[in-house]
């Protein structure tokens, strides 16, 4: 298990104070200068060598990204900062905001410093109000210290703008939220131009999730090789866990990447509800990646890799665990009605497919199908999937796929089910 | 997609307030000269604040002119966000039950029954009395506290159909419980206490704002830890095996061995007391109304600061509610 004193957020439970003073008290804000005074080139190599990948949920590597920004560009640099943490399961960004909001406050600066960038606006989805509204304590306590805002005293002119939205999902995909960010529907753009070239406001942009901003702090002042001894090779550090569903104890907590799911729920969570014999399925990384049965989770590892070898991902590492008194095909129904809801309405195979893909899962959960139409519907995933602007399409396709997957027999015993009590109810 | 149409019936005209527009001239400098236009979120929902919880027509009108942009443009974001309430909702709450799968699975749909229930059949209808509608909404993030629905800016989470039926009872009532977890739980630690961060699991500094009772300075032992359960929790099973050293113990309230009669009267009727809170205070030897409401103003504090409940007993009015029900047992 992963040691406390090899922990970056120590207030995840909001135990302590969040404020300022708390956060030094923590280590926050200590050295930042010396970091700054390095220049630009050697934090991204230093992110880079910490092999940290983006914890919004793509798993990019985060140095790279930051690479990718223009040096001499004459219009100007912005990091953006996703907080619409919006992916069923996830909690995690919530608990950084609110709790340990300097962490974030100094990762952005030292980003925009590495990024060139003055500006950075923080978008924070809409219904977190009381986090938006305690980040922006923290970040006018920043300013009242000069340790943001003109003339700070890390000598980089530095503004943080806190935005928010109003309850759209698809705004936590980067160039949706973009748009949202001027003041538009939240629809995605095509790619490219990517957001490095052409962003917000038409200049060069960075967005970045909340846990990986969070994060940089603390790997500059322990060193690259610190967080890169941490977790496996190419899935490295640490992570915060969201551990949602049948576990006897659901939490969030930070934890090694790479940790066994049996140990992490184990530890942490009370263990499966009614002990592990009685797992049915978990949801790794939020409800777009598909399902895993019970019986790949013996040995499973939480990493990027272990994850897509499993035909799943890591995601945001939000673990929904599910055990044998689910009904997993209205589990997978329900998350159907989800992405039929947040369809942004722009791609045609995502707003007909989203809701022609959920009516059919509902008369699955009923079992009033034809067998042939599990392939039909297999077939419908397989014609979203790819086909959108955006992923949001390929989100709604894989949980179905994952359960026709593992749950195939399931779905067809509740068809013949059915067709078995229509037949006694006919005699 | 969802299909989001406004009002039939709207509000002759919208005004900011003075404050509200002050606020809005702030707003703009955010972001970059002629880029205003970005402020049409926050701005339409101070607009939703002002306006009992609902967007009206004239708002976006407004809106419109003020950020220089074409009203069609200001109309498409009222209707593509889906937090923008379009129609009436309750004056006292507007529920918003999360339905997704995490919360699901944990037991939503019985929250959406008691809202069917105890509200209105329909989401987005008003009660009878105006006071109250709900919605089911999709994943508010708070799945490590599932299930939990949203009252304007708080959430209350853990809930139970019980807690939750409570919780309405308490808004109806004008004296709405604390928000977050309603078992009793700290954020999204795990229940009985942290697995991790023990050196940091103590309110050791005095959180802004929230110093006003209780803490005093001194190491609190959080209330989650009390029940106990977890292993391996030595540094704070120490201070709770030694609530002396922390608080003063002089007035502890008397405790009993074991309910008298065998049979523990069901502190759960007390509003704010779920079934964890109950096991702690049974720890403590309470097991009776009576016991409660015999407390002095010197026990209650000890218990408040064990808790480190911050006031907690007091506003919810545990004595009062105690004497009452104990009153009830012996009618």
């Amino acid at each position: 298990m992963l040691a406390d004193e090899n922990r970056i957020f120590k207030n995840l439970y909001g135990f302590q104070d969040w404020g300022l003073q708390g956060a030094r008290a923590r280590g926050a804000w200590d050295q930042t200068k010396t970091f700054i005074d390095k220049g630009h080139d050697w934090i991204i190599d230093q992110v880079k060598a910490s092999g940290l990948r983006g914890r919004g949920g793509a798993g990019f590597p985060t140095g790279l990204k930051w690479s990718f920004m223009p040096k001499n560009d004459s219009r100007p640099s912005y990091l953006v900062i996703n907080a619409d943490e919006s992916e069923p399961g996830s909690c995690k960004d919530r608990e950084i905001c609110r709790h340990d909001p300097h962490l974030l406050i100094e990762g952005a600066l030292i980003a925009s410093f590495a990024m060139r960038a003055h500006t950075c606006y923080v978008y924070f989805r809409g219904e977190y109000i009381r986090e938006r509204e305690r980040f922006q304590a923290a970040v006018d306590q920043a300013y009242e210290a000069k340790l943001i805002g003109k003339d700070n005293v890390h000598g980089w002119d530095f503004d943080l703008y806190v935005h928010h939205g109003a309850g759209a999902y698809i705004c936590g995909e980067e160039t949706a939220l973009l748009e949202s960010l001027e003041g538009k529907k939240g629809q995605p753009r095509l790619k490219p131009p990517f957001p490095a070239g052409c962003g917000l406001y038409g200049a060069p942009t960075t967005v970045n999730n909340v846990e990986s901003i969070a994060v940089v702090p603390d790997i500059l002042r322990r060193g690259a090789t610190w967080f890169s001894s941490l977790g496996k090779p190419n899935n490295t550090g640490t992570k915060l866990f969201q551990i949602s569903g049948h576990v006897e104890k659901p939490c969030v907590v930070e934890e090694e990447m790479g940790i066994p799911l049996r140990e992490l729920l184990d530890k942490h969570a009370g263990g499966v509800r009614g002990g592990w014999d009685n797992l049915k399925a978990v949801i790794p990384g939020g409800s777009s990646v598909p399902c895993i049965p019970a019986r790949a989770c013996d040995d499973l590892t939480m990493d990027f890799d272990a994850l897509s070898a499993q035909k799943s991902g890591l995601g945001t590492a939000a673990v929904i665990v599910m055990d044998k008194s689910t009904d997993i095909i209205k589990a997978i129904a329900r998350i159907s009605y989800f992405y039929k809801h947040e369809s942004c309405g722009q791609c045609t195979p995502c707003r007909e497919g989203t809701g022609w893909m959920w009516r059919v899962m509902e008369r699955l959960v009923k079992g009033e199908a034809d067998k042939s139409e599990i392939d039909m519907l297999w077939d419908v995933t397989k014609q979203v999937e790819g086909h959108t602007i955006c992923a949001l399409g390929d989100a709604a396709a894989w949980p179905i796929q994952g359960l026709i997957r593992h749950y195939r027999h399931e779905i067809e015993a509740r068809i013949d089910a059915r067709e078995a009590a229509a037949r006694t109810a006919a005699e | 997609m969802a299909v989001r149409r406004l009002h039939p019936e709207q509000p002759a005209s919208f005004q900011f307030s003075a404050e509200n527009l002050a606020w809005a001239d702030k707003l703009t400098a955010k972001y970059p000269p002629g880029q205003q236009a970005s402020a049409v979120i926050p701005l339409l929902w101070r607009a939703q604040e002002q306006h009992d919880g609902w967007l009206p027509e004239p708002a976006i009108r407004l809106v419109a002119e003020m950020l220089d942009m074409a009203y069609i443009r200001v109309y498409e974001v009222a209707t593509f966000y889906t937090m923008f309430q379009l129609a009436p909702v309750g004056k006292i709450a507007h529920v918003q039950v999360c339905g997704t799968t995490p919360c699901m699975l944990r037991g939503a749909e019985d929250l959406i029954a008691v809202c069917k229930r105890k509200i209105a059949k329909s989401p987005h209808e008003l009660s009878g009395d105006g006071n109250f509608s709900w919605e089911e909404v999709e994943c508010l993030g708070s799945c490590a506290n599932a299930p939990m629905v949203q009252i304007w800016k708080d959430t209350y989470e853990d809930l139970t159909p019980a807690s939750f039926e409570k919780l309405l009872n308490g808004f109806a009532a004008g004296n709405p419980p604390p928000p977050g977890s309603q078992a009793g739980r700290q954020a999204s630690c795990p229940a009985g206490g942290p697995t991790s961060l023990y050196e940091y699991s103590t309110t050791r500094t005095a959180q802004a704002g929230a110093a006003k009772s209780g803490a005093k300075g001194a190491p609190v032992v959080m209330p989650a830890a009390a029940s106990g359960g977890a292993a391996g929790l030595a540094g704070v099973v120490a201070e709770i095996a030694n609530p002396g050293e922390t608080v003063a113990d002089g007035h502890r309230p008397q405790g009993l061995d074991g309910p008298r009669g065998g049979t523990a009267d069901d502190l759960k009727r007390i509003s704010g007391v779920g079934p964890k809170l109950e096991r702690t205070l049974n720890e403590l030897g309470i097991y009776h109304f009576d016991q409660i409401a015999a407390w002095t103003p010197e026990a209650v504090a000890w218990v408040d600061d064990y808790l480190s409940f911050k006031g907690r007993i007091g506003r919810e009015g545990w004595i009062a509610q105690a004497k009452a029900l104990a009153a009830e047992k012996k009618a």
